[in-house]
């Protein structure tokens, strides 16, 4: 049987072999011999090995592994006794032998629209490129690939959110690129990052490019159905590479779970490069059927030689190098499929130790070595060429000097189809020892290191130590001793055999020919098949990783407050004495001398307790806040790109907030959709969004929106004239497009089957919830004239603005603002920061408020958020809005504009337990909240504050110990710490 | 004599459209039945406080009534002396995002001869929004460079910027060099903290700079301006405000300027004072802290870090008082009370936060002879609040004077609220 396969295989490799390239050097030969690699240890899988095997290889292909193999005569013979032979690796994610070019920036202005003809309309979508165009083979890189294991590399042009195609090839320095192509359009390659090749603006953010790959894919699915009325390349070739693999480029942490959703709502399959912090998302990335590809450039320990260089590195930073090398073996453990990748390594040459690393931190070595072998080689749908040593395959193996994850075991020979690369002469005999030769009366001592790779000597003369200069190579040993002081010097230089280092020719101090006589005193020691060891143990993770994190995510409780003053928001007004009970997240009772069985009793006498403050306009939470690529950008959502560990959200906890709206910023007058979440600290972003809330959308009115204040001038519009227009523009459209689907969906059927489909839009389908009444504005606006305009559009086109947040001027219309409907969510006192906000005053809220307008007062700022309390209290001040109105301001309105009073906002039974405990009157400058608690959870405590700085101080002293220890252990250090996070505002341009 | 009450003569003011600065005082007046802040740390419940020709003629809680010729009745309300910011911008920019409003940061690295005073605002919008909260007296400091330039100290309700002045160029402010700096991560530089590469070169530029001017001959001709203006930093008259928030700068910065000589040195900002703290004490150095109203500096930061920064410098008793620079500085100038009202809530006394706004402030600029506490023979800079001052549920301002002129606390703002206020009760 298996003959009958040999033959049969044997044929067809002829005829694919004949080549149609004159040749007008020499005759035209054939190399039809056998290669034979006898007597290693042969890994063909990750969980087969076989002593003493043999492995015949032809042309470039393996043809029988396996012990007893029959090798035929014209066999050329390897003897690789003691060694042992592997798959070589894969690489999946390199940019090997491409060279990017960058275009500069030109003009000040932006550029919005395409700079391609006949493509798609957008030119960081480059579905149309192939790698191969500007691929050249790099010798150089092909070696440092090889020297630690690679023999296949899949390379392409990190450019664009859509890369094109990449090419698979093998490394090989002696193959012609003809020769080395396994595919030349091998996978479609994808990332968040725009292509450095165009300057067109769009998109600007991570949310921007995760609605562009949406958009694409429908835009590709329509086209391909024969809808379009026009021609696209871009469309074309994404269809006709349609089945290729595909690998995602994220990168990022969060970045990473991004791309495995995307992914799987537009049907591709990615591999996603990741970031080396999957540990931190593992639950979620198995969840979503996650295919990841590991980076596993773990970071350096930082160097602790500067201590106020050392003040300034955070937690996180400290606890991502104590955790990363269990990335590879936490995303193993979790049944993630996974390839492993030298992306991001500064030097290939941290590939193996990083790995062996990775393996002292938990990684099985047979899940390492499919990491690197047959995962690549399905993940590419080269099962059938790559990955095994099976028969049919590429002869692409690596030949070792031990066990491949053993910390001594070197890389002998890279063989790529079939053709040989040396890493390390291995051939050459071992002299490693101790050595003594009588010279004279004197004997010297020679001590030699390392004779295999990089020979070094150490020589004494009478115990003086003396200058060496030695090599060792082709079997040729030469050893210089100097004699600084007497300026002499002796030579030792002779062949070495298989009997090692016995004599040698040479000369001694005084210049004479002599034989050198030599006696091995100390034989080098065994070296012991040892693994990497593990420094540290891994700190546990918390929730969320950094500090003021839990150890574990805190639960739910039944809660009793006694004898506080509780402002319940309702009819009854401020309480005093009172009692709240709350129960499975709810608020169960209100009322004096309440008691319950199984409760935690907090005594609140004297103090306040409110239900959380609620902040309608934040920034907090998220990765990206404005995508002004475009005038309208209805397409993207704040929820794509939420940051549920942003410290920001644990500080507003802080202050006694519990739920935020994450706006879109104010880039352009059709913003984004918003996130509207519970400061659920420690939570996964999913479980932070509030899941019945209505969906609301950031417009933005005034100077932002025209580009006013920071020299732009090339998107529309750059007046308040514009501005309107683009409203009209885009809900007139709006409004066909749904008038459109809905004339095609009323079609009969088969007149249905005949007429093209409408293009699917996502902008348009936004918009068109706003026109149904599905989904809510809250806009940016400033100044009478443009509150007015909005109010005027949304009457014409048939429904309300919601909110106008900001709206400094809003007390000029406020008659006009309560006959519309809408709410004013404003700042108490900001003012004078630019010109629209010149008649900004602090009385807006209490004006807009005696109007009959639902008011609240927002913060847009990290730092004013936490203290909403006090900003609150400035209505009373400027205005003299009562104390209890004035606290509805950040509480119950807020929960009105938002659609959410029916759950939040007030102390009412059968309200969420979302509840703060202030120490003082909750207006006051004096009142600090001392327990915030959502859905009957407590997740801040100011009383557990001191232990958490307490605890963040010895884990860091813990940490920096490690990597002092690590160090001292060998470890490479890095110098400088990573910086602060940036804080958003509405005018942040990504 | 008259007795007036508050509301009278509340309604008596005339509205105009650019508030109109009071004139001197004409007829001497006492407060009596109030709740007076010295501001020295002490109060007097129903006190009496008397003034006359701009100056405090009596404290204490005698009713010399007979003694005055209008008396005022402040019904309990509380006596405060002025609140005075300390490096505060306040007129210098009027609306940040116009560049043409703004002058606040010249240009140039060795600025000792600018002068904000100059360029004080004294109509300035921003400017009289601040007396309705109590701030009645600002630092005005430039921006910007290494030395910025000089400040002046100006009373907040005056026709010009000569009339406003109460300390001309009393202070040349530097700005430490940074030791540190951070890739350009728009550039696509790796954005982590490094080691400054010209930490050193510019300080040696810097100490060029203060060598040549220690040692620069007033009669040279031709004259050197900026050396000239620096006179006044080695003679003692002038002070050398130390804007330094890193402890590195910190140390380093004292450290030289002691050695070279200058006394009167004063830290600005300081946020890692702390970790130098008996260093600062061990120089006497007083700091003007950064306000409580800012973000930590990192994630592991005490949440609370910035609230508690006054308290743990007074209970190491180093004078201080509150900067009020940072994010919306000018406009949030006006909440200078209740960053001190935030100061108190985190482990200090109320009495010893409003010091942080009165007394320390007039001791750190030097206007302590006349200003800061309510003591017979100094300034009659003071108003009455409804309540305690440092907590905006009770900070309603009803009479202020300056130099015992009673000042207009309406502004462009009150006037608009009133306007549509009117706007909408007459449509009702």
């Amino acid at each position: 049987m298996k003959r009958i396969l040999f033959f049969l295989l044997f044929p067809i490799y002829l005829l694919n072999g004949q080549d149609y390239f004159p040749d007008n050097t020499a005759v035209k030969t054939k190399e039809l011999n056998y290669q034979a690699f006898t007597n290693a240890t042969i890994h063909i899988n990750p969980t087969t090995v076989i002593e003493n095997a043999t492995l015949l290889v032809q042309g470039g292909r393996i043809v029988a592994v396996g012990q007893n193999i029959n090798i035929p005569k014209n066999t050329r013979l390897f003897d690789k006794t003691g060694t042992h032979i592997y798959p070589s690796f894969i690489e999946l994610n390199s940019n090997f032998g491409i060279k990017l070019e960058k275009t500069s920036r030109s003009g000040r202005s932006a550029q919005y629209q395409a700079s391609r003809d006949g493509y798609y309309w957008n030119d960081h979508i480059l579905s149309d490129y192939n790698s191969i165009e500007d691929y050249t083979y790099d010798k150089n890189q092909a070696k440092n690939l090889r020297n630690v294991g690679f023999g296949i590399v899949n390379t392409h042009r990190a450019n664009g959110i859509h890369r094109g195609t990449s090419v698979l090839l093998a490394l090989s320095d002696m193959l012609p690129n003809r020769d080395r192509y396994l595919e030349s359009e091998a996978a479609e390659h994808f990332s968040f990052k725009k292509s450095t090749t165009s300057n067109q603006a769009y998109p600007s953010s991570v949310m921007g490019s995760m609605a562009l790959i949406r958009q694409f894919y429908h835009d590709t699915k329509w086209y391909e159905a024969g809808n379009a009325p026009h021609t696209d390349l871009a469309i074309e070739a994404a269809i006709k590479n349609k089945k290729l693999p595909k690998i995602f480029e994220a990168s990022d942490k969060f970045n990473t779970l991004r791309a495995v959703k995307v992914g799987n709502e537009v049907g591709l399959d990615f591999a996603v490069v990741g970031s080396g912090q999957e540990y931190e998302l593992i639950d979620q990335l198995k969840s979503n059927n996650a295919k990841l590809i590991l980076p596993i450039n773990f970071p350096k320990a930082y160097d602790t030689t500067d201590p106020l260089m050392m003040k300034k590195i955070t937690l996180t930073q400290l606890r991502h190098w104590n955790q990363a090398p269990m990335n590879p073996a936490a995303v193993a453990n979790a049944g993630i499929p996974f390839a492993l990748t030298t992306h991001k390594m500064k030097s290939t040459k941290e590939f193996m130790p990083n790995l062996k690393k990775a393996i002292a931190y938990g990684l099985s070595e047979q899940k390492a070595l499919e990491a690197l072998t047959t995962v690549p080689a399905q993940l590419l749908n080269q099962q059938k060429n790559l990955g095994t040593l099976a028969k049919g395959k590429l002869a692409n193996f690596i030949v070792t000097s031990g066990p491949l994850f053993n910390t001594n075991t070197k890389l002998y020979e890279n063989w790529v189809k079939g053709t040989p690369h040396v890493i390390l002469e291995h051939t050459i005999n071992n002299i490693d020892g101790k050595y003594t030769v009588q010279l004279g009366e004197k004997t010297l001592e020679l001590e030699i290191k390392n004779s295999q790779e990089k020979i070094s000597v150490t020589a004494k003369l009478d115990s003086v130590k003396l200058k060496t200069k030695s090599s060792y190579k082709d079997h040729w040993l030469a050893i210089n001793i100097i004699d600084s002081k007497k300026k002499s010097h002796a030579l030792l230089n002779t062949k070495i055999g298989n009997s090692g280092l016995k004599t040698g020719q040479g000369n001694d101090f005084s210049g004479n020919q002599i034989e050198w006589t030599l006696s091995k005193i100390d034989s080098d020691k065994e070296t012991k098949d040892q693994k990497a060891p593990q420094y540290y143990e891994p700190l546990p993770l918390k929730f969320p990783n950094k500090a003021y994190g839990f150890s574990e995510r805190p639960q739910s409780e039944t809660l009793l407050f006694k004898n506080a003053t509780v402002w319940t928001n309702e009819e009854e007004g401020i309480l005093e004495q009172t009692d709240v009970l709350i129960m499975n997240g709810k608020i169960t009772a209100v009322g004096a001398d309440l008691e319950a069985d199984g409760v935690r009793v907090i005594d609140a006498s004297g103090k306040h307790l409110t239900s959380g403050i609620i902040d309608e306009h934040s920034h907090l939470g998220a990765s990206s806040i404005n995508e002004g690529g475009h005038n309208s950008s209805a397409e993207v959502s704040i929820e794509d790109v939420l940051e549920p560990d942003d410290i920001g959200l644990y500080r507003d906890l802080a202050g006694g907030v519990t739920a935020i709206q994450i706006l879109h910023g104010s880039a352009n007058p059709i913003g984004g959709r918003s996130a509207i979440i519970k400061l659920k600290w420690g939570e996964t972003a999913d479980e932070l969004l509030i899941d019945d809330a209505d969906p609301f959308i950031k417009f933005a009115l005034g100077e932002n929106v025209k580009q006013s204040n920071w020299g732009s001038y090339s998107r529309f519009p750059q007046t308040r004239m514009g501005v309107e227009q683009v409203f009209v523009d885009h809900f007139q459209r709006a409004k066909e497009y749904g008038k459109t689907w809905e004339r095609y969906n009323a079609l009969p059927k088969k007149i249905k089957a005949k007429t093209k489909v409408p293009r699917y839009d996502i902008e348009m389908e936004v918009l068109l919830e706003i026109l149904e009444g599905k989904r809510f504005i809250s806009s940016h606006s400033y100044v009478q004239s443009e509150i007015n305009m909005l109010m005027k559009v949304a009457e014409k086109f048939d429904f309300k603005i919601n909110t106008f947040t900001h709206i400094l001027e809003g007390y000029k219309v406020a008659d006009k603002m309560a006959e519309h409907g809408v709410g004013g969510s404003t700042f108490s006192d900001w003012w004078a920061y630019k010109n629209e906000v010149k008649d900004a005053i602090p009385y807006n809220g209490a004006i807009m408020h005696n109007a009959g307008v639902t008011v609240a007062f927002n913060s847009d700022d990290a730092e004013m958020s936490r203290r909403l309390n006090q900003e609150a209290a400035k209505a009373v001040k400027y205005g003299g809005v009562s104390e209890e109105d004035a606290w509805k301001f950040v509480t119950l309105n807020p929960a009105k504009l938002l659609h959410l009073d029916h759950r939040m906002g007030s102390i009412k039974v059968g309200k969420d337990a979302d509840l703060v405990l202030w120490s003082d009157h909750p207006l006051s400058i004096y009142a600090k909240a001392e327990k915030t608690i959502i859905e009957g959870t407590i997740y801040y405590d100011s009383e557990t504050v001191e232990n958490q700085l307490k605890s963040i101080e010895t884990e860091k002293q813990q940490i920096i110990g490690q990597m002092l220890i690590a160090k001292a252990l060998g470890a490479d250090t890095q110098k400088a710490p990573s910086g602060a996070k940036r804080e958003f505002t509405c005018e942040t341009l990504d | 004599m008259k007795t007036i009450k508050i509301l009278i003569l509340f309604l008596g003011l005339p509205v105009w459209g650019q508030q109109t600065p009071a004139s001197p005082q004409q007829q001497s007046i006492l407060i009596y039945n109030a709740y007076i802040h010295l501001g020295d740390g002490n109060i007097i419940e129903n006190g009496a406080l008397g003034f006359e020709d701009g100056k405090i003629t009596y404290v204490g809680s005698k009713l010399n009534t007979l003694d005055y010729a209008s008396v005022i009745d402040a019904e309990g309300k509380h006596l405060y002396p002025g609140f005075i910011a300390t490096n505060s911008s306040l007129g210098l920019v009027e609306v940040d995002a116009v560049r043409a409003t703004r002058d606040e940061d010249e240009l140039g690295d060795f600025l000792p001869h600018i002068r904000t005073a100059i360029a004080y605002d004294a109509e300035s919008k921003i400017v009289e929004s601040m007396r309705p909260n109590g701030v009645l007296i600002a630092q005005v400091a430039p921006r910007g460079g290494l030395i910025s330039g000089s400040s002046s100290v100006m009373q907040l309700d005056a026709w010009n910027w000569e009339d406003a002045l109460l300390k001309t160029d009393e202070g040349i402010h530097l700005n430490w060099p940074n030791p540190y700096s951070r890739g350009r991560w728009w550039l696509g530089e790796d954005p982590a903290l490094t080691n400054n590469k010209n930490y050193l070169p510019n300080i040696k530029k810097l100490k060029t700079f203060f060598e040549n001017a220690k040692v620069y001959d007033p009669n040279q001709t031709p004259k050197h301006l900026p050396y000239q203006s620096m006179a006044g930093l080695f003679e003692g008259t002038k002070t050398l405000y130390l804007h330094a928030e890193d402890e590195k700068q910190i140390v380093d910065g004292i450290s030289y300027f002691k050695e070279l000589g200058i006394n009167k040195i004063v830290l600005v900002g300081g946020n890692e004072v702390l970790n130098q703290i008996d260093f600062i004490k061990s120089h006497e150095i007083p700091v003007i802290a950064s306000r409580p109203h800012r973000l930590p500096d990192n994630e592991d930061e005490d949440l609370k870090g910035s609230f508690k920064l006054a308290s743990e410098l007074i209970k190491e008793e180093v004078l201080v008082s509150i900067d009020v620079s940072g994010r919306m500085e000018r406009m949030y100038t006006r909440n200078l009370p209740f960053y001190a009202g935030s100061f108190a809530a985190y482990g200090m006394d109320k009495e010893i936060a409003l010091q942080l706004i009165t007394s320390n402030a007039a001791k750190i600029l030097g206007i302590d002879d006349r200003l800061g506490t309510l003591k017979v023979g100094k300034d009659a800079t003071l108003f009455l609040s409804k309540g305690d001052a440092l907590d905006m549920r009770t900070n309603q301002i009803h009479h202020a004077w300056i130099n015992g002129r009673a000042i207009s606390l309406e502004t462009h703002q009150t006037e608009l609220w009133k306007r549509y206020s009117k706007k909408y009760s007459s449509e009702d």
